[in-house]
């Protein structure tokens, strides 16, 4: 288990990886807490030629309140996320999700950032950062873009980052106030989902007023579950209608489509009870 | 006897090794760095069975720090063949198993070439650069498919069939005909059960250093089994045993998976003979699953003739065991080791084994846990619940009326063994207690009634083993090449401190704890005061090593024979500084006293007396060391209660154990903290093959769980907590009253998990589910589908990366 040799970079400004990036060309990679990117070099299924380390640029750490949104830094440690009072306060489905990544020794080097570029279809914190609306802010070499998260997933482990881009900080709206829940099927604690779902519901005067529902791990990305949304929307948060919802989810008679009507159905009532 | 008030035996002392072993301040074979060292890395075949048309090393070796690229070519002449030591019968087909392939491989991750450079570094990087021509054969994979022959793994031998072994308990005259017995039965139960393929999964990779300095060949290796290392690899290679020293620094962990001469340990010897330098091998987690030998798979054919009464008459057992490509150390006889368990506590008039070893293009198989005696209990725990099932009787109960009563031991067996002690009623009830059994059942009638998503099983797996390896001549009559002696000596130095030298090859068991708690008591002299040297064949020159839960039971003894020699020569020499009759002298508390009289001596002044033998008495040797060797009478049985409760989520499939009791027997308990951590390791593996690990192979014969990501491990957090007791029945077969416990958690608890599981749902229609009993398993046994295979949903550590074939 020992990876191909590369050259090591360590850039002290945004501006400064992106620049290397350009000069390194294709082959070279960013990384950041190293915990899905260094497995993959010391099994050697990637041998990039240099590794830009982003661990010292501190502007791309922590969470700050941006009036409607929150801005959380590509860097900041799965950890912080867990330990952010802005987090727990406006959009604390993300905090419930980072709950169940892994174990502590990964949540204190892994990043907020580095999972969603990673784009595992089976890591937690795409269908939350989808069903959420987030936004992600990008540094290139001619300058910022943003790109809502619905068109950042394109793939297995593809985004819409090009090779010379940074992911620099993610805009997530405010859900204050909202319920929350991560309904995750794993095997042993240290795995990844089956299956799970991100669910976050607004209940206003014992009517549901907002959804948002994501799918962990049953495509090739990130899945937003629309229809169960919309069967939600102005229904009372009772065990029928969201018995109901949950039927959308999935389709198929497979197991992971009756995994995701189920947890669906759990997580949507833990999040109107919570 | 005792130099402190309270005796050693018994005592739950902390580990000595724990510090040393935890904070890794110690030496494992990796940590070596030796003047001049070379590094060798192994290039494995990626497919698993073909021909090699060519191999080009011209790029590797030109590669920075390559001193030299080997290939199988290079070493046919000297490599002989790996040697498997356990040929079950006279006309056993067994192939040439070079350490490293030369024209054929004959499964992936079988060596092919070496790199053998200046740094693991350089040695890994010029491994991509050996090109490699494979002309792919068939790949036999399945046994049933085998052992019809169309394809063959070794077509030299013209068969995949490599031995059938039989045992008869009418043929053998220790019980009647099977045939009979089911012809003539009231009821008849059959039923196939798959044990899955398991990969040991030690923690500490395999390592291996040799050094060829001063015209000796000293090896390192993270090793089970130096002494039979040594042996081996001076009858391979024809270096002469004396120049060859093994040692087994600190290892981490073995579970059988370390019982081995590996095909790696010859290589390093072979090339430091060659460069004259020495040479370090270390693996990689997914080397290590690809190359170390693996566990169980057997299809076992099981048939259970009973009355209506639920008394058991026959068992006819009909085995087909996975040997992989090529037959290692004890792979044909691991299955064999089952053969007398599968009666178990029960008493059977009848009973037939039957078992097939078949060749496969995978990994060999060999000990792992257990070895044979897991796969033994799970069957006819699993029949016993069948059978109530059937029946309509309460499991316990059906067990009860079956099995061996107390007073009835000791009890010779169907199989052909004698038990020589057990209480299988004290410890169930002891267990049912605990675990309140009675209350559970009810809890699951009201979720049953109720329709309750989340259903309750309960699991009983009431088990015996068979361990304390072995009595030499049965190892003997089984066609074992070797013994089963143990072998001790006890230094007397002459400031009163001990040196234990023991034959036994700890690798996480804490031998050197409980011996010094044995000798401490024997001596009267401190804890601390002895030292436990084992591992090197340079000081420990002789001993049969570590497995089959055989160390203290033979191991031990061995220690206290040879305690006994050291007393009874110290007390002639106390007799003869004390000017008394030897009758008159007594021993207590380390000391020597002339009876009736105020005159005492220490054993620490009559061990200095002898060491400077200014006055011994005629014709007495001076110093005061002895050795002892052991060769068992018998087996010891250890057995005892596991009950296993569940909670099935019938809408996921997913099992969580919510209780789990386990009552154990394993005779007299030197360190009840040793023991606990023993059965709490076990369960844990017990358990992990009931609902967690697999090793499973693509149709090309490729390992798809080469990675602990892949291969699902439980951690502490998945498992429940254990509540575990004992009852004490002392062994008679030695001194000790020990039995043994190595592997007596892994034993028991598969079946109980299983049977619980299938407990939860059985009134859903489910009849079995194979192991590892995973959510997505369940869910469709559930929905009446048949079994979905491993699944593509394992989901481990890396996401949806897929370590063999890239990213999927
Ligand atoms: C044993 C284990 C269990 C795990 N379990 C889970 C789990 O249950 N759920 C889960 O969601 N995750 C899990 N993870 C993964 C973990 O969450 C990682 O933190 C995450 O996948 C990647 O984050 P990282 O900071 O380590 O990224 P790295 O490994 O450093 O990088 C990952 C990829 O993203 C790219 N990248 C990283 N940051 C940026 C950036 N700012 N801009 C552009 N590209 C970037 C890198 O180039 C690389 O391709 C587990 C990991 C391990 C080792």
């Amino acid at each position: 288990m020992i990876p191909a040799e590369f050259k090591y970079l360590f850039p002290s400004t945004v501006d400064e990886a992106v620049r290397m990036l350009a000069e390194e060309g294709e082959d070279a990679k960013v990384i950041a807490g190293g915990q899905s990117l260094v497995p993959v070099l010391r099994m050697r299924l990637a041998a990039p030629t240099a590794l830009i380390d982003i661990g010292g640029l501190t502007e791309l750490t922590g969470v700050r309140d941006d009036g409607d949104s929150l801005l959380i830094g590509a860097m900041t440690t799965h950890y912080e996320v867990q330990r952010d009072h802005l987090v727990q306060d406006h959009a604390l489905l993300l905090r419930l999700v980072t709950d169940t990544i892994a174990d502590p020794q990964i949540r204190h080097r892994g990043t907020f950032g580095g999972s969603l570029c990673h784009a595992d279809p089976a890591g937690d914190l795409l269908a939350p950062v989808l069903a959420l609306d987030a936004v992600m802010i990008i540094a290139g070499p001619s300058g910022r873009r943003e790109v809502p998260a619905a068109e950042f997933f394109v793939d297995y482990f593809t985004t819409a980052l090009a090779a010379d881009e940074i992911l620099v900080d993610v805009r997530v709206p405010k859900y204050t106030g909202w319920g929350a829940h991560y309904e995750k099927l794993n095997r042993v604690a240290q795995a990844w989902s089956i299956v799970a779902v991100a669910a976050a519901v607004q209940v206003r005067d014992g009517t549901i007023s907002a959804a948002r529902v994501g799918l962990t791990n049953v495509g090739s990305g990130p899945v937003r579950a629309t229809g169960v949304e919309e069967a939600l929307i102005g229904q009372p948060p009772s065990s029928e209608a969201i018995s109901e919802a949950a039927l959308r989810a999935s389709s198929g008679d497979g197991y992971k489509d009756n995994l995701a009507r189920v947890l669906t159905g759990r997580a949507l009532t833990a999040a109107v009870a919570g | 006897m005792t130099a402190t008030a309270e005796p050693e035996i018994g005592k739950a002392r902390l580990r000595k090794e724990d510090a040393r072993l935890i904070t890794g301040q110690t030496r494992w074979t990796d940590n070596l760095q030796l003047t001049g060292m070379l590094h060798m890395a192994v290039l494995r075949s990626p497919v698993a069975h073909a021909r090699i048309t060519n191999i080009d090393v011209s790029r590797a070796t030109a590669m920075p720090g390559v001193a030299v690229v080997l290939t199988g070519e290079d070493f046919a002449a000297e490599q002989g063949s790996l040697p498997c030591a356990w040929p079950i019968t006279e006309d056993m087909k067994s192939p040439p198993a070079p350490a490293m392939a030369v024209d054929q491989v004959n499964f992936a991750g079988e060596a092919v070439a070496l790199v053998i450079a200046d740094s693991a570094y350089h040695a890994a990087d010029a491994l991509e650069a050996i090109d490699v021509d494979y002309e792919d054969l068939p790949v036999v994979l399945d046994m049933e498919e085998a052992l019809r022959d169309n394809d063959l793994v070794h077509p030299d031998l013209g068969t995949n069939k490599c031995a059938t072994w039989i045992f008869d308990s009418a043929e053998a005259g220790v019980g009647t005909n099977v045939e009979d017995e089911i012809a003539s039965a009231e009821v008849v139960i059959e039923r196939t059960f798959r044990q899955q393929r398991l990969i040991p999964a030690f923690m500490e990779p395999r390592s291996v250093v040799v050094d060829t300095t001063a015209g000796m060949f000293t090896v390192w290796s993270a090793t089970q089994i130096p002494h039979i290392l040594r042996w081996m690899l001076s009858a391979v290679t024809g270096i002469s045993e004396h120049k060859l020293r093994v040692i087994a620094p600190d290892v981490g962990g073995g579970f059988g998976g370390k019982l081995q001469v590996t095909p790696e340990e010859l290589l390093c010897l072979l090339v430091a003979r060659r460069m004259g330098r020495p040479v370090k091998w270390t693996e990689s987690r997914t080397e290590s699953m690809l190359s170390a030998h693996h566990g169980r798979d057997q299809i076992q054919k099981i048939t259970l003739s009973a009355r209506r009464d639920g008394t058991v008459t026959g068992l006819k057992v009909e085995l087909l065991a996975d040997m992989g490509a090529y037959l290692r150390l004890v792979t044909p006889g691991v299955p064999i080791l089952g053969a007398f368990m599968f009666n178990s506590i029960y008493k059977f008039a009848a009973y037939r084994f039957v078992c097939t070893n078949v060749f496969t293009n995978k990994v060999p198989t060999d000990a792992y846990r257990g070895a044979g005696r897991p796969e033994a209990t799970f069957a006819i725990e699993r029949m016993m619940d069948e059978l109530a099932v059937e029946l309509g009787m309460e499991p316990m109960k059906i067990r009860e009326m079956n099995w061996i009563k107390h007073e009835e031991f000791p009890f010779n067996t169907v199989a052909g063994l004698t038990y020589d002690s057990g209480n299988y009623e004290a410890a169930t009830a002891r267990a049912m207690e605990l675990f309140g059994y009675d209350e559970l059942r009810e809890e699951q009638a009201r979720r049953r009634s109720s329709g309750d998503v989340v259903q309750l099983g309960i699991g009983i797996s009431t088990y015996t083993e068979m361990c304390g390896l072995a009595p030499s001549r049965v190892l003997g009559a089984l066609r074992y090449a070797a013994g089963g002696w143990e072998t001790a000596s006890i230094r007397m130095l002459p400031t009163g401190k001990v040196e234990v030298i023991t034959g036994t090859s700890p690798h996480g068991q804490g031998h050197e704890t409980v011996w010094s708690q044995i000798v401490a008591d024997k001596l009267g002299v401190p804890f601390e005061d002895v030292e436990v040297l084992h591992g090197d064949t340079a000081t420990s020159h002789k001993g049969m090593d570590s497995y089959g839960s055989r160390s203290l039971a033979v191991g031990g003894t061995a220690l206290v024979h040879a305690a006994d020699k050291v007393l009874a020569k110290a007390r002639t020499l106390a007799a003869h500084m004390m000017e008394c009759d030897e009758a008159d002298v007594e021993f207590a508390s380390g000391s020597f006293s002339v009876r009736g009289t105020s005159t005492v001596r220490s054993l620490g002044d009559v061990v200095l007396a002898a060491h400077v033998a200014h006055d011994l008495p005629e014709g007495m040797e001076p110093g005061m060391d002895a050795d002892a060797t052991f060769d068992p009478d018998n087996f010891s049985f250890p057995h005892g209660t596991h009950l296993c409760a569940t909670e099935v989520d019938t809408e996921t499939g997913m099992v969580r154990i919510s209780r789990y009791v386990a009552v154990d027997d394993v005779g007299t308990v030197m360190n009840p903290l040793i023991v606990d951590g023993q059965v709490h390791g076990g369960l844990a593996q017990g358990i992990a093959q009931a609902l967690y690990e697999e090793a499973t192979h693509d149709e090309m014969g490729t390992l798809t769980t080469a990675t602990f990501a892949d291969y699902l491990l439980p951690c502490a957090a998945d498992l429940p907590a254990f509540l575990t007791d004992r009852t004490t029945t002392p062994a008679t077969s030695n001194p000790l009253g020990a039995k043994g416990v190595g592997e007596a958690g892994t034993i028991a608890s598969t079946p109980a998990v299983v049977n619980s599981v299938l407990d939860a749902v059985r009134h859903l229609g489910v009849r079995d589910i194979e192991m590892p009993m995973s959510p997505e398993r369940v869910w469709t046994a559930l929905q009446g589908r048949p079994d979905p295979g491993a699944g593509d949903v394992a989901a481990g550590g890396l996401g949806s990366i897929d370590a063999q074939g890239g990213q999927s």
